[in-house]
């Protein structure tokens, strides 16, 4: 074919790197050029650090009762006339360090937020992708239970599954077995979104040639699925799951509040919050400010750098 | 001879992007006469939807008009405030897209939209206006005009909506019309009747179209002359019959020969390499010459200006030493 | 000339009485509360036709004519609601020859039209042409399979070294190559093309119809080609069928049927189409439009729009005899 060589000039092997290309990307420009974006990544990067060095930063462990003295508790703030030191943001009533407190606290936040947002993405991609690909009876099963979940709050589910769940264990149960229950709670309440919104990018998909090319070859429906389908629908999914994990670590947050989230042995922010507001009103403020504080502002980064890759993904809001 | 009803000069569109400043439209000028249908055709990413957009006032940031001159009967309009340019829009240039859906808005009666555009830029009694909207209907095709005025247009077919909104362009009996793609969406058997009302417009109202397509057979037979366009430049502009059967620029040759026709069997079509360079590749001197079989060296360095040959106006340098004696 | 007479070759693919339905109802709550009945469409209505081994054959029809539908059921990704596909012999609906079934799979492969949508955009091209190799398990090794993708690549007319871009970094004719190049590598020897032109620019589409028979001429294929531009198909195909509303109304070879046209809407089509060879021409206006096939004409769907109709055209249902359905010409009242 004498054309043949015409139709393209075989660039050398330039194969870019993953790290180059994303670097030169649309998306990586967009959040160059939005500050709020820099600044929410910033303020997430640097909770997600203090979360996994609390360990090594904090200046006590407040999980473990053999550093804690009854002498230490209720201590203002350091630049407060009666601060001690090491207790830079005061102590609770236990004598725990509020700075090591919220450290630990939001590292359990995040644990409990990231592994809720893995359950209930799981739960949910599995689901719509399964409604959306075979549609019919299973379609419509699934998406009624989903619109019949919708009509409660995330948050009463999770009370729901909580509770349902330490009546049937009796209530007596450890730390990890909680973490996991809240894990689970949250996973069953968050699912609906990541469903519908799955199922309706497969509805998308499926119709196209690709996935007609991949039938003709004789693929079986859960390869095409998995192997074609579900790499293309990933975009909207990680929206969904940034602003998700905002909304997850709210709901273990308002959980611990409610007193059917972590115990007091070792609190997360909602519940330092809980203990602190019991102290509010007799002055010691500092025990529920510093863990709110720490709370608003990392829901808040998450929720703005969810916002900005929802804009920066959407083709029409460009 | 009288003035042009449309005279664009050394029109130069911009878009601004992250990557640089892309050239979608790089000198182009042309004229279109009262009564007469330019055909402007060229492959995708050519720029002629963006020509058509710049006449219109229609280019969004980050595009913009980075020179040259639009004139509408005399006037310029290129450099007109977005007001001002909006009642010229309605009132003296119509727009007929491609996908008819656009320009009607579902929710309202064919009649109420044809109504409303007549009084907007007449001032017709309701009455009169609706008389003169069954007229529109009428005009354009449309059987039972009394009756389908007060269809929805949902309730019209592929075809008949292009010939409400065809109404709706000419209701404001504007001087010019550009048609963007008008027949595309259509099946065949459609376009012709849509050719055959384009090409009455301009005998029996004077009015002047421009008539933008990748359809060569519609212009063909609907355009009186005809500019081809390459990487946002005109490669050559003439009379329809010649640049069809005789096109000089050896992209219109190249073009004219890839199109299978129905007249006679090739048992090849001639094929042009490669595609149309992408705006942010363009390549130096004539943008044609990687693709061109008779490029030669001052091709890849000197762009090429139009010359006229033979009552065309043609881009390239073959024709330039030989001038008048080429072809 | 235009009987398809005792000589013609063993056919490669026999399309016999074809038919397909979409219920197009409401959901049936919708259909209970406003007590309206099922909506079906009959989008392929009795089609049959042959297909020779290296021939191609075209169908042509304006939207809604059905012909995707009939080339979709052809390469299987649609079960037919009626009649059979056989190809060398196989049938594609029989439950009893499955596994001849599976072993011709690869034999035949589609050509999308829109070369953006037909390919995964998430995987390097080299990558997507290795896929069908791979299902069918046609080579062993890396090394094996990549040499076969630089040899496919260099088949259709691209660079061995394309294959570690990302489908979005070729324009819309190198991308038709890359389908055509996944198309051949499962070794497939009947191409079903479902408007694989319609998508690109005129020098682009010169480019692609050429490889095509450049391919067909040294791989010996057998190509269906579905398409809705006449020129094109008049340029590639070797026989034809012409679609209205579900059924073929003529079928011929592509000489003949181009030359004489006899179906009035073949007459009708080729009078309509705006072409390059015909400027300045002045043409009879074609009447109507393509009525709604949910709710088709009664007899032959074409008599509302034909100049010949008569009382039996509007009752009855012509047959295809002598490769043409219509009374007006088996009475000959038309020529």
């Amino acid at each position: 074919m004498s054309e043949a060589a015409i139709a393209s000039r075989g660039e050398p092997l330039a194969r870019r790197s993953r790290w180059a290309r994303f670097l030169d990307s649309d998306l990586f420009s967009s959040f160059r050029r939005s500050k709020i974006a820099m600044a929410a990544f910033a303020v997430t990067l640097l909770f997600f650090t203090v979360a996994l060095a609390a360990p090594w930063i904090s200046p006590q462990n407040p999980y473990d009762p053999a550093q804690l003295e009854l002498m230490n508790s209720n201590l203002p703030p350091l630049w407060q006339a009666e601060g001690v030191r090491p207790f830079l943001l005061g102590t609770d009533d236990q004598g725990r360090d509020v700075l090591s407190a919220v450290f630990y606290g939001l590292r359990l936040s995040l644990v409990v937020g990231l592994l809720g947002v893995l359950v209930s993405g799981t739960l949910g991609i599995g689901l719509g992708l399964i409604a959306g690909y075979f549609g019919g009876v299973l379609d419509t099963l699934i998406m009624r239970v989903a619109d019949v979940q919708l009509t409660f709050p995330a948050i009463l589910i999770a009370l729901v599954v909580d509770g349902v769940a330490k009546a049937a264990l009796g209530g007596h149960m450890d730390t990890d077995a909680t973490i996991a229950l809240i894990v689970v709670s949250i996973g069953l309440s968050f699912w609906v979104q990541y469903a519908r919104t799955v199922r309706s990018q497969v509805m998308v998909e499926k119709g196209k040639d690709y996935v007609q090319a991949g039938r003709l070859i004789g693929l079986s429906s859960p390869v095409i699925m998995v192997r074609h389908v579900l790499p293309n629908v990933t975009g909207p999914v990680f929206v969904i799951a940034t602003i998700n994990l905002a909304l997850a670590i709210i709901t273990e947050a308002t959980l611990s509040f409610l007193g059917t989230g972590l115990p007091d042995t070792m609190p997360s922010l909602g519940t330092l919050i809980r203990i602190g507001n019991g102290y509010l009103f007799s002055g010691e403020w500092w025990i529920v400010a510093f863990p709110g504080l720490a709370l608003a502002g990392l829901v808040i980064a998450i929720n703005l750098l969810g916002d900005w890759l929802r804009d920066a993904l959407n083709p029409k809001l460009q | 001879m009288t003035e042009p009803v449309l005279s664009v000069r050394d029109l130069r569109v911009e878009f601004a992007t992250r990557r640089g400043v892309l050239k979608a439209i790089d000198g182009v000028s042309f004229d279109v006469a009262k009564g007469e249908i330019l055909g402007v055709v060229g492959e995708s990413g050519a720029g002629k939807s963006v020509t058509g957009a710049a006449v219109i006032g229609l280019i969004d940031p980050p595009g913009r008009i980075a020179g040259g001159e639009i004139r509408l009967a005399g006037q310029r309009i290129d450099n007109l405030a977005p007001e001002a340019m909006r009642r010229v829009r309605g009132k003296r240039i119509g727009m007929i897209f491609q996908d008819p859906l656009t320009s009607l808005n579902p929710l309202y009666r064919v009649g109420h939209q044809l109504v409303e555009t007549i009084r907007t830029h007449t001032d017709l009694s309701p009455r009169a206006a609706r008389t003169r909207a069954v007229d529109l209907l009428a005009e354009v095709g449309i059987s039972a005009p009394e009756r389908r005025i007060d269809g929805y247009p949902h309730e019209f077919s592929g075809g008949m909506r292009q010939r409400a909104v065809i109404a709706l362009a000419l209701a404001a009996e504007p001087e010019l019309i550009i048609a963007d793609e008008p027949t595309t969406a259509l099946d065949v058997s459609v376009q012709a009747g849509i050719i055959a009302l384009l090409k009455r417009l301009g005998r029996e109202h004077g009015t002047a179209v421009m008539l933008i397509t990748h359809d060569m057979g519609v212009i063909a037979e609907a355009a009186d002359r005809v500019a081809v366009m390459y990487s946002g430049r005109i490669a050559e502009i003439g009379p329809v019959h010649g640049l069809v059967q005789a096109p000089l620029h050896p992209y219109a040759v190249g073009l004219m020969g890839a199109i299978p026709t129905l007249v006679q069997e090739t048992d090849r079509l001639t094929q042009i390499p490669g595609a149309m360079p992408r705006l942010t590749a363009i390549p130096k001197g004539c943008a044609f010459h990687p693709r061109c079989p008779r490029a030669f060296a001052r091709c890849h360095v000197e762009r090429p200006e139009q010359i006229p040959v033979n009552g065309h106006r043609v881009a390239c340098h073959l024709y330039d030493a030989q001038g008048s004696v080429a072809a | 000339m235009r009987a398809e007479g005792p000589t013609r070759p063993p056919a490669y693919v026999e399309v016999a009485d074809l038919r397909r339905d979409f219920d197009v109802s409401q959901p049936w709550l919708t259909r209970v509360i406003e007590r309206r009945p099922r909506q079906i469409l009959r989008a392929v209505d009795g089609v049959g036709f042959s297909i020779a081994r290296g021939e191609t054959f075209a169908l042509v029809g304006e939207s809604g004519s059905g012909k995707s539908t009939v080339a979709r059921m052809v390469v299987g990704l649609l079960p037919p609601s009626g009649g059979d596909v056989r190809i060398t012999g196989v049938s594609m609906t029989d439950p009893r020859q499955a596994a001849e079934r599976r072993r011709l799979r690869r034999r035949i492969q589609m050509i999308f039209q829109d070369p953006y949508a037909s390919m995964n955009p998430r995987w390097r091209v080299g990558r997507i042409i290795a896929e069908p190799i791979r299902a069918f398990n046609l080579l062993q090794g890396e090394a094996a399979i990549l040499a076969r993708v630089g040899e496919l690549l260099t088949l259709v007319g691209l660079h061995p070294d394309d294959r570690v871009k990302y489908p979005h970094e070729f324009s819309g004719g190198q991308r038709q190559r890359v389908a055509i190049a996944r198309a051949l590598a499962s070794e497939a020897e009947f191409l079903v093309g479902d408007e694989p032109t319609s998508a690109l620019d005129v020098s682009v589409q010169a480019q692609i119809l050429n490889l095509m028979r450049d391919l067909q001429g040294r791989l010996g294929l057998t190509y269906l080609f579905i398409s809705h531009n006449l020129a094109v198909v008049r340029h590639m195909a070797t026989r034809v069928g012409v679609m209205y509303l579900g059924r073929v109304v003529e079928i011929g070879t592509s000489h003949a049927l181009f030359r004489a046209p006899r179906h009035p809407y073949t007459r009708m089509l080729l009078d309509a189409v705006p072409d390059i060879g015909m400027t300045g021409r002045t043409r009879t206006p074609v009447s109507g439009e393509i009525p709604n096939p949910i709710d088709p004409p009664s007899g032959c769907t074409f008599h509302p729009r034909c100049p010949f109709a008569n009382e039996r055209c509007r009752a009855e249902v012509p047959g295809l005899i002598d490769g043409v359905a219509c009374h007006a010409v088996q009475e000959g009242r038309l020529d």
